[in-house]
């Protein structure tokens, strides 16, 4: 049972904040760290690493300072994003080179394992220069395994991975979870975290936005007020209609675009009423467009929720 | 991705086993990615021309000493020893440190200073190699180690690398354009300026070097403007500070900056 502090973090690099003042706990199971793109998750994990000083608090290992301690490198095993490896090594020279490094008593053994459990072994000979992507990263992993890591520590993972490896991926992080390592991946797809990660904590512009359970964290994503511009045959007549309804919360009439721009609280509600209320009153819808769809967005009304 | 049973947990061994100096696993995996296939012939490129060109002069001028001190000096000595010092010493960590793969050097129980002086040795096994070796071969072609020309320089250019493979191994720790300010240092310092400014000749590894080779050969124009204990203080403390450097440097070294 290996669990991570993260206590007071802040980390800039120059004039910019990249994590600011987060605080939580990663213990073991599973845990989605979520984050649009350069929310500061990877700075993050590479705090978690060892690769990179906090700025200001600490980054612990069951209460042990991780930087400049390599001996914390025997719990932890890391999955980097970047794609690099030594390239003219086959995955079986790669991995055994790994197991050497840590100091294993039977390297050679230590490799096949790991390679089997990411099946890997029916081209461990190929050199790591020749493979796909998705080979590529389960190569990464059994580099990660092969000293049987009580933490686990992935950064974007899924990256260029297709459907299968993702899911045999997944199969694989969800049973090191179970077995009760502490298994820590970063990514900025939300689908991807709802279907690994129990636990998440979400990360927006280098600051904590919420942490928890999934399940509760998506209920107030979906449950956020969405914005719509509607274009309709009769934008006046459809919008004293819905008005009355509750899944609107605000209508603005909007001239220059000859538009409504619509908030609803109740987005379920509101993508059912819609067409049908315009049926009803004979009013022909020419455009629906969601105006704040993108992740970023959902991401901040998180930070203000 | 299987279920299998996963064996015993391996049991690591503990910090106060193993080398502390010098790790075998790292040390192959630099002699392998410094001779790999592209860099293998830049670093035979030098020797080759040398050799070349000795055996052109041979030919032509026939047997002679002040040929042989002139060409080893000029060509193995001030320019074939730092290029291929530059190729060996930043080729050893600084393609790792750009690809970011040293991340699988860190990620591991072992001190930094054990990954350093151990590129160290690679560095300067294959920078002595590649310069001493042929250095030694041209002295014989040249004049059959006459007035002991060919060992002099053969042993400068070998006591030459292990400084070079020093600096080198710290700029490629220490910068991402190792490569160009190591050319820009061996070209520009160690070629024109400590050929031309007096006072640059004290602090230039190519005199340290004939001081060396001075002492060894038996022929009055291979002489160094630095004394030999001069140059072998210098040495021993260029060698020492570059390595203490980059020791500092990689412990801190910051993988993540993109963001």
């Amino acid at each position: 049972m290996t669990t991570i502090g993260i206590d007071k973090v802040s980390r800039w690099f120059g004039n910019v904040v990249a994590v600011n003042d987060i605080t939580m706990t990663i213990g073991p199971g599973v845990t989605g760290l979520l984050g649009p793109n350069g929310a500061g998750k990877s700075t993050l994990i590479n705090m978690m690493a060892g690769f990179l000083a906090p700025s200001s608090g600490a980054v612990t290992l069951d209460a042990t300072p991780i930087w400049r301690n390599e001996q914390a490198y025997r719990q932890i095993g890391i999955v980097p994003e970047r794609e690099a490896m030594y390239d003219f090594l086959t995955a079986r020279e790669f991995v055994e080179a790994n197991a050497e490094l840590h100091g294993l008593p039977e390297p050679g053994a230590a490799a096949q394992r790991a390679l089997a459990t990411v099946e890997m072994q029916y081209a461990q000979d190929r050199r790591i220069e020749t493979y796909s992507k998705g080979m590529r990263q389960r190569a990464k992993m059994a580099s990660a395994l092969v000293h049987e890591p009580s933490v686990l520590l992935l950064d974007e993972p899924f990256n260029g991975m297709d459907p299968r490896q993702r899911l045999q991926l997944m199969a694989l992080l969800r049973r090191m979870g179970a077995e009760g390592r502490t298994v820590l991946f970063s990514s900025h797809i939300l689908e991807e975290v709802e279907q690994l990660a129990h636990h998440i904590e979400v990360v927006v512009a280098g600051r904590h936005a919420a942490s928890g359970d999934f399940r509760k964290i998506r209920r107030l994503m979906t449950d956020r007020p969405h914005r719509y511009l509607v274009r309709s045959s009769d934008d006046r007549r459809l919008a004293s209609v819905l008005i009355a309804h509750a899944s609107t919360a605000g209508i603005e009439l909007d001239w220059t675009e000859k538009a409504l721009r619509i908030q609803a609280i109740d987005f379920a509600g509101f993508t059912e009423f819609l067409p049908r209320i315009a049926r009803d009153h004979d009013i022909r819808l020419y455009a629906v467009s969601p105006s704040d769809e993108s992740l970023e967005s959902v991401f901040s009304y998180l930070v203000t929720a | 991705m299987t279920t299998t049973a996963a064996g015993p947990r391996p049991q690591a061994a503990g910090p106060s086993s193993g080398p502390a100096l010098f790790h075998p696993t790292v040390a192959r995996l630099t002699y392998r990615g410094l001779l790999g296939r592209r860099r293998a012939l830049l670093l035979l490129a030098l020797p080759m021309l040398l050799l070349i060109i000795v055996v052109a002069v041979r030919a032509l001028a026939g047997q002679d000493d002040g040929t042989t001190a002139d060409l080893l000096r000029s060509f193995a000595l001030a320019a074939m020893v730092p290029l291929v010092g530059v190729i060996a010493g930043t080729g050893a960590i600084g393609p790792e440190i750009d690809d970011g793969a040293i991340v699988y050097l860190l990620a591991k129980p072992i001190r930094r200073s054990t990954i350093i002086l151990t590129k160290l040795v690679v560095a300067i096994a294959v920078t002595a190699a590649f310069c001493a070796v042929p250095t030694l071969i041209a002295g014989l072609i040249l004049n059959g180690n006459g007035q002991r020309l060919a060992v002099a320089f053969a042993v400068a250019a070998a006591v030459a690398s292990v400084a070079y493979a020093a600096i080198f191994l710290m700029l490629g720790v220490i910068t991402r354009h190792a490569v160009v300010v190591g050319l820009v240092y061996a070209l520009v310092w160690e070629g024109v300026v400590g050929n031309l400014v007096p006072g640059a000749r004290t602090l230039s590894v190519q005199q340290w070097a004939l001081a060396v080779a001075q002492k060894v050969s038996e022929n009055s124009t291979v002489t160094s403007d630095v004394s030999l204990p001069t140059s072998v203080v210098l040495l021993v403390v260029a060698t020492c500070a570059a390595t203490w450097f980059a020791v500092r440097k990689l412990s801190t070294l910051k993988l993540a900056g993109e963001e």
